[in-house]
C-alpha cells in the first residue's frame, strides 16, 4: 500500500511539472491575435455590451446549449436512480420568518442578475444559481418540494432552457440565418428570451438536484412536513 | 504584475492535490470532494489565463467557460452523490440478504 502511494505521489509530481510547463508556455509565448481582441472587436455585433454574455449566448451559443443539455442529463440521471430523501423537520418560527424574507429577495436578485447580464457581470447562470439557492433555502426550512412546481410542470420547466434555445436556433435556420446566428436587430431580444428560459431551467434543475431524486408524488407539494 | 501567476500557481497546486487525493483515497465521497478540488484548480488556471494586465479588461472567453463550468460541476456532483447513495443503498440490501 505504501509503495502504491509513493508511486501515485511521483506520478502526480510529474503531472504538476508538465502542467506548470504547459501553462508557462501558454503565458509567455508569442502573443498574436488572441481571442480577447477578437471578442472585443465583435461585441458590438452581439446585441449585448457585456463581453462575457456575448461569448456565452452569441459567439459560443452552441457551447452554452450543450451545457444546458448536460444539466438536463444530470437531473435525468438523478431522477433515474431513485426517490427524493424525506424532508427535514419543519423550521422554527425564527428561521421560517427569515426564509419568508430571504426567498423573495433571492428571486428578485435573480431577476436583476438576469437583466443586468446584458451590460455588466451577470446572466442566466448567476440568476439560475440564485433561484437554485432559493430552492435549497426552502428545503432546509422544511418545505419538502423546495418550492418547485408539481412534477408535470417541473419537467417542462427543467426542459425549457434546452427547448427554447433549440427552437430559437431552428427558427433562425428556417428564416435563412445559420443555427443560432442572430440578426443584429433581434439579437438582444433573442438573447433575453433564451436567458430567461435558461434561468428558470437552471434554477429548477439545481433545486431538484438538491432534493436528490424524484419528489414523492404523495406530497402535496406546497405543504410543510409534519 | 505577478498576482495572476501566484493565482495560477495556487490553481496548479489545487489540481495536483485533488489528483493525488482522488487516486490515493478509496471512499467515493472523498474521491468526489477531491474531483471538486481539482475542478476548482482548473477554474483558477482558466481565470488567470484570462488576465491581460491592469489596464485591459480580462479575456471574456475563459470567464464564460468558468461560469458555465461551475454550474455544470455542481450538477455533476449532485449526480455523483445520487449514484453514490444508490450504490450504498443496494450494498445495504445485499448485506441484509
Amino acid at each position: 500500500m505504501k509503495r502504491r502511494e509513493a508511486a501515485i505521489t511521483a506520478l502526480v509530481l510529474v503531472l504538476s511539472v508538465v502542467l506548470a510547463w504547459a501553462f508557462w508556455n501558454a503565458f509567455s509565448g508569442p502573443t498574436g491575435d488572441r481571442l480577447a481582441e477578437l471578442t472585443a472587436t465583435r461585441v458590438p455585433e452581439s446585441g449585448v455590451t457585456n463581453p462575457v454574455t456575448a461569448v456565452l449566448l452569441n459567439f459560443r451559443a452552441y457551447d452554452t446549449l450543450l451545457e444546458l443539455a448536460v444539466l438536463l442529463a444530470a437531473i435525468l440521471g438523478i431522477w433515474a436512480v431513485g426517490k427524493a430523501s424525506p424532508g427535514f423537520l419543519p423550521a422554527g418560527a425564527v428561521l421560517r420568518a427569515l426564509v419568508g424574507l430571504i426567498v423573495p429577495l433571492l428571486i428578485i436578485a435573480g431577476g436583476y442578475m438576469l437583466w443586468v447580464g446584458g451590460h455588466a457581470p451577470g446572466g442566466a447562470f448567476q440568476a439560475g444559481a440564485l433561484l437554485g439557492a432559493a430552492g435549497v433555502t426552502l428545503r432546509l426550512a422544511g418545505y419538502p418540494a423546495a418550492g418547485l412546481p408539481p412534477e408535470a410542470l417541473l419537467r417542462v420547466t427543467i426542459g425549457l432552457g434546452v427547448l427554447i434555445f433549440t427552437l430559437c436556433g431552428v427558427a433562425l435556420m428556417a428564416l435563412g440565418y445559420g443555427f443560432l446566428t442572430y440578426p443584429l436587430d433581434l439579437a438582444k431580444w433573442l438573447i433575453l428570451v433564451i436567458e430567461t428560459a435558461a434561468t428558470l431551467s437552471i434554477g429548477a434543475t439545481l433545486a431538484a438536484a438538491y432534493l436528490g431524486g424524484r419528489a414523492d408524488p404523495t406530497d402535496s407539494g406546497d405543504g410543510v412536513t409534519r | 504584475m505577478t498576482a495572476h501567476l501566484i493565482y495560477a500557481a495556487a490553481g496548479l497546486a489545487l489540481v495536483v492535490l485533488g489528483a493525488w487525493s482522488f487516486l490515493v483515497h478509496a471512499p467515493l465521497l472523498r474521491k468526489l470532494v477531491a474531483l471538486n478540488v481539482m475542478g476548482a484548480g482548473v477554474f483558477h488556471l482558466l481565470i488567470s489565463v484570462g488576465y491581460r494586465g491592469l489596464d485591459a479588461p480580462p479575456d471574456p472567453v475563459p470567464h464564460a467557460l468558468v461560469l458555465t463550468g461551475i454550474v455544470v460541476a455542481v450538477s455533476a456532483t449532485a449526480l455523483a452523490v445520487a449514484f453514490g447513495q444508490r450504490l450504498e443503498g443496494s450494498a445495504g440490501e445485499q448485506d441484509r440478504d
